[in-house]
């Protein structure tokens, strides 16, 4: 199930990148958004899936998985959300502002400050 | 401890040199400055008597004690002789400018702290023994001179000016400190001294010869050698006392004392006697053969100082061939080394008053343009006087010093090709042939110099200003320097004595353990007649002829093509390899484009990855220890693909947004495949927090535009996504394949509760174990909260007023 699982994060970071890649602001915030998934994934997958039972302590239970990782990605959850919505609201003031979302149109250089 | 401090006088007098021009503004401020230079005189001069008898002085103040650098004043033939000569000419030079700047109409305070910056910087320069501190004074007298070429910095031409002097001399000082940094690996201290004594096991390092060209690098541009000494004609926008001063008489010969200085080191290699000679006459043909050309006064004397300190380098050179011979041949090379040094102190007297000549004329005519000066002999009869000393003086004849070092440097230059070394016997001829032509040139331009200026017709009534002679003040230091440019001539070895033997055993220390040792005594007449004194004659002869027709021949110089000099090199390096192609080069991948930086960071991120696991042969695959694959999974794995591949290329912000929290919907459930209850739980809101977020950015961001649409698709975009998508599945696959050591996590699972006192190992260990991680999550949100609050309530509009 890892090995499948490598290709599936694989996966979302490429789709994550074409998104990231492109033009409009929106798309770039849903790369970021695949890509938050395809990390947290990674973490999971990383940690191996040993283990049988959920790590909440009950009766009789001793083959845990791994808490570790999910302590951290339980984190990195939280984090990603509070960027992403930061992100979002910056593109919404960005086409406010600027009335575009074409990241080419948003060099800053001199010629279309 | 004083002798350390002496050399930071000038400096700490600069402090109050504002002082006295703001509030003593009656006073010219150069008479305050007046009292540093002479107070050193006074001072060096009174070391005198200690050095000449071979003995050196030594003054240590720790500066980084741990790195061994220190300020060292070390006082011996050598670097006295540089002392008294940069406070002796300086003290002249501050005298010459209080009557050469207005007091009125400059910004004099700003003048001499450059000057004073300067004097500290060239004292020190001669006197370290540390090479640290030596290196930090050669800049200081780099910036020095920029500040002070560039004094007028209203003008176009003395930035410029100032701007290459910089480049050029700051590219050598770094070179030079290079050569340092490797001479301290070699010997393992700074101390020049000490680097002396090991100077035969420094020689067979693998990294001398490296270090000898670096080091000569620093001294050639600083110097004006071959080919570096294109900055030293721009120089000549400074005020004359600072062309007379730094560009004639002491700055220039920073780098001819590098050269002596290190020459006890480098003199063994072979490398070090051929360029040091080599570019010394080659600099002197060049400069004595182009000053012809110039028709901008100073512009001929900067030539000619070129020039010049080309014949005192290539003496140098020739002086360095005593470590290789022992006997009676090596008193003709120590005969080289006298001769450097005399003409040293000989062109400091003579270029100084001739500068100061030129700025005369400058001053009293408005013009330095020799096409329109002529016929100033009778109005300005003693600066006429002044600069003919100068000029015979220059060019070689008596009874001016410069025939005294200009004889000395035939015989020399003669000397050379009477030895067997390094090829001296077949190429050693054209040595003395070259020198002589070279001194050819050198007697034609000295009168080129004072007759066109002072005699013939000219047309006085069509100069700027009505020309006359020069104030008093003026005049004196030119006359004081014309006049030990005589003295010099018939007491040489006085000075010979006091001041260059010394100098000598400085530069030759392995030879001699006295200076009364050299048995060199300067004689004008030898009592007969000499090859020198022939070739002299012919000089005069020759020159003579050459001046006379000078305006038949001079149309020579237009044969040159104008576009094939070094200054158009210069100009091409700088403003068209460095501004135009370096910076249209950088212009093609810094287009501004977030794209494109992406692109080339994510690519190249992945492409060293994946070229690194297999360079070091780290990509395997092992199934031992893995998970079986359950049907469920596959179906799980399956929506996930779609639902990535709709948010991709989904034509509709909509699709593209639903299609985003059906992804964060369907981890959510592989949370809970893997048994992950609390993840499961917060995936599933914050998935459903975001996607309510996107739909109401939704409502305000525009329409996904038609170029954006799936059929544009990207090469390289592509590529780089499936090289970072290869790149992750690469490393995680070799990653799990190859776990070296189990998980701490065994420790958490028996300590939750015995411990803790909790049974959800999770939350235990976000709030307890690793509860760290948790305050600053929540300062993460806390901030992100804040920030899009202030990013929607606080507009501030482009005139910076609150709406």
């Amino acid at each position: 199930m890892e090995i499948v699982m490598a290709f599936v994060c694989g996966f979302l970071f490429m789709a994550a990148i074409y998104l990231i890649l492109s033009r409009s602001l929106l798309r770039i915030i849903i790369g970021t958004g695949l890509l938050s998934h395809g990390a947290h994934l990674l973490i999971l997958t990383m940690g191996s899936f040993k283990g049988s039972a959920p790590p909440v302590l009950s009766e009789g239970v001793t083959d845990f998985v791994d808490p570790l990782p999910q302590a951290l990605i339980l984190t990195a959850i939280v984090i990603s959300f509070g960027v992403t919505a930061f992100f979002l609201v910056l593109a919404y003031r960005a086409y406010h502002e600027l009335k575009t979302d074409d990241m080419t149109l948003m060099k800053g250089s001199e010629d279309n400050e | 401890m004083f002798q350390v401090l002496c050399i930071f006088i000038p400096l700490l007098a600069a402090l109050f040199m504002p002082f006295f021009f703001k509030k003593i503004s009656s006073i010219h401020t150069g008479w305050f400055v007046l009292v540093v230079p002479i107070f050193l005189v006074i001072y060096y001069a009174m070391f005198v008597p200690t050095i000449s008898k071979g003995d050196s002085v030594i003054a240590q103040l720790d500066w980084i004690p741990s790195l061994g650098i220190s300020f060292v004043s070390y006082l011996d033939g050598l670097s006295l002789l540089f002392s008294i000569l940069i406070s002796g000419i300086g003290a002249l030079v501050v005298l010459y400018s209080i009557f050469y700047l207005d007091r009125t109409k400059e910004q004099l305070h700003n003048f001499y702290i450059y000057l004073l910056m300067f004097m500290c910087a060239m004292l020190g320069v001669v006197q370290s023994d540390n090479m640290m501190t030596l290196y930090l004074f050669w800049e200081l007298t780099s910036i020095s001179s920029f500040l002070l070429i560039g004094y007028w910095n209203n003008r176009d031409k003395s930035r410029f000016g100032a701007l290459k002097s910089m480049m050029i001399t700051v590219a050598g000082g770094m070179m030079m400190l290079g050569g340092f940094v490797l001479l301290s690996i070699m010997g393992d201290t700074f101390s020049i001294r000490e680097l002396i004594g090991q100077a035969a096991e420094i020689a067979t390092n693998d990294l001398f010869a490296v270090a000898l060209i670096l080091i000569l690098l620093g001294a050639f541009t600083k110097s004006a050698q071959f080919p570096f000494y294109i900055w030293l004609p721009d120089a000549m926008e400074a005020p004359t006392p600072v062309s007379a001063y730094l560009h004639s008489a002491t700055m220039v010969k920073a780098g001819i004392y590098l050269v002596a200085r290190f020459t006890p080191i480098f003199a063994s290699s072979e490398i070090w006697i051929w360029l040091v000679t080599g570019i010394g006459l080659l600099t002197l043909t060049w400069g004595s053969f182009f000053a012809l050309k110039q028709t901008d006064l100073k512009g001929i004397l900067a030539f000619s100082t070129v020039s010049q300190l080309g014949l005192i380098m290539s003496l140098l050179g020739v002086g360095a061939i005593a470590f290789h011979v022992d006997g009676a041949q090596d008193t003709i090379f120590k005969y080289a080394a006298f001769a450097a040094i005399f003409h040293l102190i000989n062109h400091a007297t003579f270029k100084g008053s001739l500068f100061m000549i030129a700025g005369i004329v400058d001053h009293e005519t408005g013009t330095r343009d020799i096409r329109k000066l002529g016929g100033l002999m009778s109005i300005m009869p003693v600066s006429f006087t002044v600069a003919l000393i100068g000029s015979f003086s220059m060019a070689g004849l008596p009874p001016f010093n410069g025939f005294l070092s200009k004889e000395m440097f035939l015989t020399a230059m003669l000397s050379i090709t009477e030895f067997e070394l390094f090829n001296f016997t077949t190429w050693g001829i054209l040595f003395p042939i070259i020198a002589w032509i070279a001194s050819v040139f050198t007697f034609i331009y000295s009168f080129y110099f004072v007759f066109k200026t002072f005699t013939g017709k000219g047309q006085v009534d069509r100069l700027p200003h009505k020309p006359h002679e020069a104030p008093v003040g003026m005049l004196i230091s030119p006359v004081i320097l014309a006049a030990l440019v005589v003295v010099l001539f018939f007491i040489p070895n006085v000075v010979a004595d006091s001041f260059i033997k010394p100098a000598v055993m400085a530069i030759q220390p392995f030879l001699y353990s006295s200076p009364g040792q050299i048995d060199i005594h300067v004689a004008a007449w030898h009592g007969h007649i000499t090859t020198e004194l022939l070739m002299t004659i012919g000089i005069i002869a020759l020159g003579l002829i050459l001046f006379l027709t000078l305006s038949k021949w001079q149309k020579v110089y237009n044969l040159f093509p104008s576009k094939l000099t070094l200054n158009n090199l210069y100009d091409f390096i700088i403003y068209e390899l460095f501004d135009r192609w370096v910076g249209g080069f950088s212009g093609l991948y810094m287009t501004g484009s977030i794209r494109r930086y992406l692109s080339y960071m994510l690519g190249a991120i992945s492409i060293s990855v994946i070229a690194t696991l297999f360079i070091q042969d780290a990509f395997k695959v092992t199934l031992v220890g893995a998970t079986p694959i359950r049907v469920y999974q596959i179906i799980l794995i399956i929506v996930l693909v779609i639902g990535t591949i709709a948010t991709v290329f989904a034509k509709s912000r909509i699709t593209s947004i639903v299609s985003l929290g059906l992804v964060g919907y369907t981890v959510s459930l592989f949370f809970v495949m893997f048994n992950a209850p609390d993840l499961a739980l917060t995936q599933l809101v914050i998935e459903t927090i975001s996607v309510a977020l996107f739909l109401l950015a939704f409502y305000h961001l525009p329409k996904y535009k038609k170029e954006e649409e799936r059929t544009r698709f990207r090469f390289g975009r592509a590529f780089v996504s499936i090289a970072v998508g290869a790149m992750v599945t690469l490393v995680a696959l070799s990653a799990h394949s190859q776990k070296l050591i189990g998980s701490i996590s065994e420790y958490y699972k028996e300590t939750v509760y015995s411990l803790a006192g909790g049974g959800n190992i999770v939350n235990v260990i976000l709030v307890d174990y690793r509860g760290f991680d948790t305050l600053f999550e929540i300062a993460v949100l806390s901030i992100a909260g804040i920030a899009i609050f202030g990013m929607i309530k606080l507009r501030l509009s482009r005139k910076g007023e609150k709406l």
